[in-house]
């Protein structure tokens, strides 16, 4: 079952390298034939070198080496034309191999972009990373190696399996037989390495997650003084993974000497069996005809034991494009959708009208499917939740029943505890997750109806983790709208608050940001995220938790910043700080997925219930 | 590369055998063309069938030998890579326990992850490639020249010839592109690190819709990319056909001379026959060179980040005869001035000069920046001053030894991790020997009783790596518990209920001032709330001290003080939830 599928992905990756660059996989055949038939020729030449020129030189007693030097010169010609073809070959090769990386990595990438949340959320990152640097390459070793190797021996096999053919019959045979036993042999070694180098490769990752569980929290070993301890577990794990990566490398090794040497007893056997029946008299096998078939019986046994190093390759590039192929086949992120956010204007008649300038109104294009018409409905901003429920996994449900409205321009907080479902609720409007029941609405249609696209683009989000690109200050605003003007962009920092510290940066809006904007700030690294938002300038914002890790002087102006984003658009907003939620037109107080409490902050005072205890810090029960 | 040479250790026979069976079984391979000759010369051409059978028994013997010293050579170079490069991971690891906070600074989580695992992989692969073809090729150069030479010395001169100008071309080549691949997989690097960059950002990605704009900013680097390993590896498609040419031009000569002496009788046709695989040989190691040459290159860089980590000098060890016992929790800082980088004069604290008596309750409060986590690391030495002293129990903690300093002083860190294990196993990091019963009185003490009783395992629940099975205010409960298993003369919580409500907050802190009163505590916190009920409170402004006071004093006369209490008691309370 394994075996069948790693073979499958090796073909894939052929048949990958193959759509892409047809031409050139057939000038590199024809280099590699080329390049091989010329070292045929010259074994060849080596055959009838003895009996046709040597012998007769050595009996005559004029010597004319004129019709040797006539081969030689041939011979010549034709090696000089197997060294272009090599040429050709390996440098048409670069591109094909070269090529096909780039490829591979750009559907790669291109295909994971278009992936689910969801994903994201079950794969660990560092594992969707090895997979661009260690499993890509081992997939260049196949390509550029194995390949080639594989056409050139597999010529080199045939050819001479031809030409010994039609020296010797029974010499053959043995050949044959012994050249079975080194493919035997590869066999058997492949089998086992292949088995111990997967529970290398276990180890690997045992010791691999050890390790990063460790440095992870390098300090905190520190602080309790547990190096002593933290180095003994270390041995014991890194003592197994010495033990299997050694077994998978000593039986890999025994593979090469193993196969020259039975090489070498074939030749041997072919020596010994070929003169037995050369000074018998045997017919048709004369000496010359014995060592032309002995150097061929060289040549046979070369490219098996060539092949056979090339196992290990083919093993570890066979678990590479499974993974790599794993990746690639994931399920793309559906989308149904067929209303379109589109820039409209109102004609004479106070209709509106689709149009294709920026006029800086837009309205929702939904055609409808029964009669063929097209309504304009205004974007305004309306949201809301009917009946929703919604679980990650299916069967267990982390929203319950959520009902909410939210009308243009309304400002709508939720609060209640970590995991009682406030960022959920987020994500199911920009449709990160879809719902299972229940209906989300936006200006009165539902979402699962607008094309995922353009119900993002409606809407403008902040998050705790800024998320900034490596790239310019600019290009991050930029990021928010991309035809935006510098102007805007900067006019949209002022209104962040980021202007100020962004002049003052050592190369103003032009300063590169770097691992994810690590010379900055967190609060700036905030301010910049909401000057991004403010670019898009989108009807509908959500701010998710967007101050909560920035210090109390810092916040007053990421606070300023967010009220004036947030002044005439709906906004959803996540937080633990009352500045930011006081004065909302609802706060939704959630528990356990359900939205226990909803009201201003006055009624909620007034109601004395769970907002009030976590407003006072007079959690009941727990003092 | 030379500096890790001690990191065979034990596996130094290994390191040592592997060449010598590698010689062993050069030169038997050696003498097989020999033997091949005189089997075609004496057996075949002298129809000798005895000599046939005799020279063919020999060749066996000698491919049997060869057999058992490849396996051997094999075996021990694979014995002495696999155990060279355990060794060397132990060496960094127990390295990086050594470290130091700033040490730690310095170097990334991932970056020690790398440089542990594909870092030595590389260096692994490097050693097993030179201790077999580093010794088997230039052995089986000079070894099958030496036959030429002996069959034939005109012929081997030509060869000791050819092979000097493949031998150059072939550098050339390695040398010329090896530059440009470093550059190459620089470029590459960077690639992959906006791809991390993409996956860690996915959802401002898909929030903003650029996905498509991703993907075109990603295609032009690739592309870019692919040029640029074309253009390295377009030079090194060079090498193989000059290599051929070179053979082919070797062997060419050979048929022609070797014809006019073998015409002239001074040559026989089984010396034509191994002078050609001599010829083949010889080409064959020099390749096999060059090949090693890149891969050594390419692993240089390996070599270079394990030597970063292994030479790094640690800052903070032992003192000679180290104070073994810690008297009193008293905290004295005498005009310190400490910065990350010693000499870059960005100091992020200056002449602190603080006086904190045994059992008593100090709060710190300050914005962020402004040095209040790195007041607090200094205490138990996590770092090194720049200048001043700080003093534990009246005694400087750097005559502590380190281990003593760290039992008394438990700091809860800012940013803190649960390991994978039960939540028992998680405890006893504080104290190996606790009780089941010490472990309950400390899990009471953080309030972390009432949920850890909830679930079904109890104490035995299993954490998984980094704690992410539990909430982020069960966590930091879980850790204050941790740091209260040393039963510590001082302990610091720096802003470590930051994801516990209020109300939890006000219960742990009642406990602690109840039940371990003698502790003297340090509490760094933004909450107001949770330093109003101390003794007496530091405010730090960047990196100065601005005062140090009861906190009803403090709400009167200083005025940053006053701003952070006043904003957040107009804001009632706060939503910090677990």
């Amino acid at each position: 079952m394994k075996g069948k599928s790693s073979k499958r992905d090796i073909l894939r990756v052929l048949g990958y390298v193959f759509r892409h660059y047809k031409a050139h996989v057939f000038v590199v055949l024809l280099g590699i034939i080329g390049s091989s038939l010329a070292t045929l020729v010259m074994t060849l030449f080596m055959e009838v070198l003895i009996d046709d020129y040597i012998i007769p030189l050595t009996l005559s007693s004029v010597r004319d080496y004129s019709s040797l030097a006539f081969a030689i010169m041939r011979l010549s010609l034709v090696l000089f034309v197997g060294v272009l073809c090599s040429y050709v070959f390996n440098r048409v090769m670069v591109n094909v191999t070269q090529g096909s990386l780039n490829n591979l990595r750009k559907d790669l990438f291109s295909n994971m972009e278009s992936l689910p949340i969801k994903y994201f959320d079950t794969h660990a990152h560092g594992d969707i990373m090895s997979v661009y640097t260690n499993d890509i390459d081992t997939l260049r070793q196949l390509v550029s190696q194995v390949f080639p190797q594989l056409v050139h021996s597999s010529i080199t096999l045939i050819s001479t399996f031809i030409s010994m053919i039609v020296l010797d019959v029974p010499l053959t045979l043995l050949t044959l037989f012994m050249v079975s036993l080194m493919l035997f042999s590869t066999f058997k070694i492949s089998g086992l390495s292949k088995k111990y180098f997967f529970s290398q490769q276990k180890e690997i990752g045992k010791v691999n997650g050890y390790i990063e569980e460790m440095m992870e929290g390098q300090k905190v070993v520190k602080v309790f003084c547990h190096e002593k301890k933290a180095i003994e577990d270390f041995k014991v794990l890194n003592e197994e993974l010495r033990e299997s990566s050694y077994k998978a490398n000593m039986i890999a090794s025994i593979s090469m000497p193993l196969n020259a040497n039975i090489g070498n007893l074939s030749y041997v056997l072919c020596a010994i069996f070929g003169g037995f029946l050369a000074l018998s008299g045997h017919v048709g096998l004369t000496i010359g005809t014995l060592v032309a078939f002995l150097n061929l019986n060289k040549s046979f046994s070369q490219p098996v034991t060539q092949l056979s190093q090339q196992v290990n390759s083919v093993v570890m590039a066979s678990a590479g494009a499974s993974r790599l192929f794993a990746l690639m086949d994931e399920e793309p992120e559906k989308d149904d959708g067929y209303v379109e956010l589109v820039n409209v204007k109102t004609d004479e008649y106070g209709n509106l009208v689709e149009c294709r300038e920026k006029t800086n109104s837009w309205a929702w294009k939904h055609p409808h499917k029964a009669d063929g018409s097209v309504t304009y409905i205004p974007l305004e901003g309306e949201i809301t939740f009917n009946g929703v429920d919604f679980g990650y996994s299916g069967e267990k449900m982390v929203l319950h029943d959520i009902r909410m409205y939210a009308h243009p321009g309304q400002k709508i907080a939720l609060v209640g505890s970590t995991g009682a479902g406030k960022t959920t609720i987020t994500n199911l409007i920009n449709r990160f997750y879809d719902i299972q029941d229940g209906k989300i609405r936006y200006d009165n249609i539902n979402i699962n109806k607008i094309k995922k696209p353009d119900l993002r683009r409606s809407l403008g989000i902040v998050l705790q983790d800024t998320n900034l690109f490596t790239g310019t200050v600019m290009e991050n605003i930029r990021y928010g709208r991309l035809d935006a003007s510098d102007e805007e962009c900067i006019s949209a920092a002022r209104l962040a608050n980021a202007d100020d510290f962004i002049s003052r940066l050592p190369d103003g809006y032009d300063t590169m940001l770097t691992g994810g904007g690590a010379s900055l700030s967190q609060g700036q690294r905030q301010m910049l995220s909401i000057a991004r938002a403010a670019v898009q300038d989108p009807p509908v914002l959500i701010l998710d938790e967007a101050t909560s890790s920035i210090d109390t002087r810092t916040e007053a102006l990421v606070q300023k910043g967010m009220d004036r984003l947030m002044k005439g658009r709906t906004s959803f907003v996540i937080a633990h700080r009352l500045s930011t939620i006081r004065n909302a037109d609802c706060i939704m107080v959630m528990d356990h997925g359900r939205i226990i409490e909803r009201g201003t902050h006055e009624e909620l005072i007034e109601k004395k219930g769970r907002y009030y205890q976590l407003y006072t810090g007079k959690g009941a029960g727990n003092e | 590369m030379r500096k890790l040479a001690r990191y065979f250790g034990k596996y130094k026979v290994n390191a040592i055998l592997s060449p010598l069976f590698t010689f062993a079984e050069v030169l038997l391979e050696i003498l097989i063309p020999f033997i091949i000759a005189l089997i075609i010369d004496k057996g075949i051409e002298g129809r000798n069938m005895d000599a046939l059978i005799r020279y063919g028994v020999l060749m066996v013997i000698c491919a049997l030998f060869s057999l058992i010293s490849g396996v051997l050579a094999g075996k021990n170079a694979a014995k002495a890579a696999t155990g060279f490069s355990a060794n060397l991971r132990e060496g960094m690891y127990g390295r990086i326990q050594e470290f130091s906070f700033s040490n730690i600074d310095k170097f990334s989580t991932p970056s020690l992850v790398t440089r542990l695992t594909t870092d030595v992989t590389n260096v692994q692969n490097a050693v097993q490639m030179i201790l077999r073809i580093l010794v088997r090729a230039p052995s089986m150069l000079i070894a099958s020249w030496l036959m030429c030479f002996a069959i034939n010395r005109e012929l081997s001169l030509v060869f000791f010839f050819a092979m000097l100008v493949l031998g150059c071309v072939l550098f050339a080549i390695a040398k010329i592109t090896m530059p440009i691949f470093q550059n190459v997989f620089k470029r590459y690097d960077e690639l992959n690190g906006s791809v991390e960059e993409n996956v860690g950002a996915i959802r401002t990605v898909k929030a903003y819709v650029r996905e498509d704009y991703e993907k075109k900013k990603f295609d032009k680097a690739s592309d870019n990319l692919y040029r640029m390993f074309v253009k390295a590896e377009s030079l090194l498609a060079f090498n193989n056909p000059v290599m051929m040419f070179v053979i082919y031009s070797c062997i060419v000569m050979v048929s022609w001379f070797g014809a006019h002496y073998i015409a002239n009788g001074v040559m026989s046709t089984g010396n034509l026959t191994s002078l050609l695989s001599y010829v083949i040989s010889m080409m064959m190691s020099l390749m096999m060179l060059s090949m090693v040459f890149v891969m050594i290159t390419m692993s240089s860089a390996s070599v270079k980040r394990i030597n970063e980590v292994l030479s790094e000098s640690v800052e903070i060890t032992n003192p000679e005869d180290p104070v073994m016992s810690v008297s009193g929790g008293s905290i004295d800082f005498e005009n310190v001035t400490f910065s990350y980088k010693k000499g870059s004069g960005k100091n992020v604290l200056e002449n602190i000069d603080l006086h904190i008596k045994s059992g008593e309750t100090v709060g710190i409060i300050g914005a962020t920046g402004s040095g209040k986590s790195s007041l607090v690391n200094l205490i138990s030495r996590l770092y090194d001053v720049d200048s001043g002293c700080v003093k534990v129990g009246g005694i400087d903690v750097r005559k502590y030894d380190v281990e003593t300093l760290r039992d008394s002083v438990a700091v809860v860190l800012q940013k803190n991790v649960l390991f994978s294990g039960t939540i028992l196993e998680n405890l006893r990091w504080g104290n190996e020997k606790a009780s089941e019963e010490e472990c309950k009185e400390a899990l009471e003490l953080a309030s972390a009783d009432e949920f850890v009783e909830n679930f079904p395992d109890k104490y035995n629940t299993y954490i998984e790596q980094g704690g992410t099975n539990v909430s982020g205010g069960q966590r930091q409960r879980l850790c204050i518990a941790r740091a209260l298993m040393k039963k510590p003369k001082i302990l610091i919580l720096d802003d470590s209920t930051s994801a516990v409500d209020t109300a939890t907050d006000a219960k742990i802190r009642k406990a602690l001032s109840e039940k371990i009163s003698e502790t003297t505590k340090l509490i760094v916190s933004q909450r107001i709330s949770s330093i109003e009920s101390a003794d007496r409170v530091i405010v730090l402004d960047s990196g100065h001290v601005d005062a140090f006071d009861t906190p009803e004093n403090l709400l009167k006369t200083n005025a940053i003080y006053r701003e952070v209490a006043l904003a957040q008691s107009e804001r009632g309370g706060d939503f910090d939830q677990e």
